[in-house]
């Protein structure tokens, strides 16, 4: 039950983040809102609520991490589109293994410090 | 160049473009939960920024660029590969903002309340990227001044 909710929850959420993307004009601005903290938002509120503030600071200190991990995937991507021929598809989801490979390896080196 | 919002956007993205988007940010969100359950909040909270939207919004900008010059007649382009490529680029302002976010969430939830927290960490997410986003552009402007 607690999942169906985390499910709905992150759902809406990323959701609502995207109507509002696609609403808006330019691209490149639009674009901002593919890296809205919509997963930290809905993942958050909940984890404050079930496990505490002391649980999801600690998350919350981790997400840096992630977050640098996004942008290098980010000028990843964009370099792939710009200069590559794949598509766009092809490029973002091959591109998520740069975000896991820079998103452990940020975690690592801070967890070995 | 004016920040507009086009609510006709909305009528060409189908159901489904939708249901992707709602099942990608679900489906994270719940992993998310179960990886920080099995592993700690250390490492669960890497995943707080995971790209969940990013892939289905540049494929769907994409598609819709390659429509449009389609309808016009133009079968060879690849336009919706630069648009989406523009899309990564605004993705990229976006990411510095979501540092911003997670610093800010960090240094406020243990002395304020979470709701405060988070909007505040939200209200810095929006103005960090809209900044950089704005420099990034006038910065293109100076150094491209025809494509500006």
């Amino acid at each position: 039950m607690q999942f169906l909710f985390r499910f709905i929850v992150g759902g809406f959420i990323v959701s609502l983040f995207a109507v509002i993307g696609d609403m808006l004009k330019p691209k490149s601005f639009a674009g901002l809102f593919g890296a809205a903290p919509s997963i930290a938002l809905a993942t958050l509120s909940l984890t404050i609520l079930s496990n505490g503030k002391v649980y999801a600071d600690l998350e919350a200190r981790s997400m840096i991490g992630g977050a640098i991990a996004f942008f290098i995937y980010a000028c990843f991507c964009m370099r792939l589109l710009a200069k590559g021929r794949l598509s766009a598809a092809k490029a973002t989801l091959s591109g998520l293994t740069v975000w896991l490979a820079c998103a452990l390896g940020i975690w690592l080196l801070v967890r070995g410090r | 160049m004016k920040i507009e919002f086009d609510f006709s956007a909305l009528k060409k993205i189908k159901w489904y473009e939708y249901a992707v988007r709602f099942l990608f940010g679900g489906v994270t969100t719940v992993l998310t939960g179960l990886l920080a359950k099995r592993y700690g909040p250390a490492f669960g909270g890497l995943f707080l920024a995971f790209p969940a939207i990013f892939p289905a919004s540049a494929t769907l900008v994409e598609k819709h660029e390659k429509g449009k010059k389609q309808e016009a007649g133009i079968f060879k382009t690849n336009r919706g590969r630069l648009a989406a490529a523009l899309d990564a680029r605004g993705a990229a302002s976006g990411s510095i903002g979501l540092v911003c976010f997670a610093f800010v969430v960090w240094k406020l939830l243990s002395g304020w309340n979470a709701a405060s927290s988070l909007f505040v960490a939200s209200s810095v997410w929006l103005a960090a990227s809209m900044l950089i986003w704005r420099v990034r552009k006038d910065r293109h402007q100076v150094i491209h001044p025809k494509t500006g």
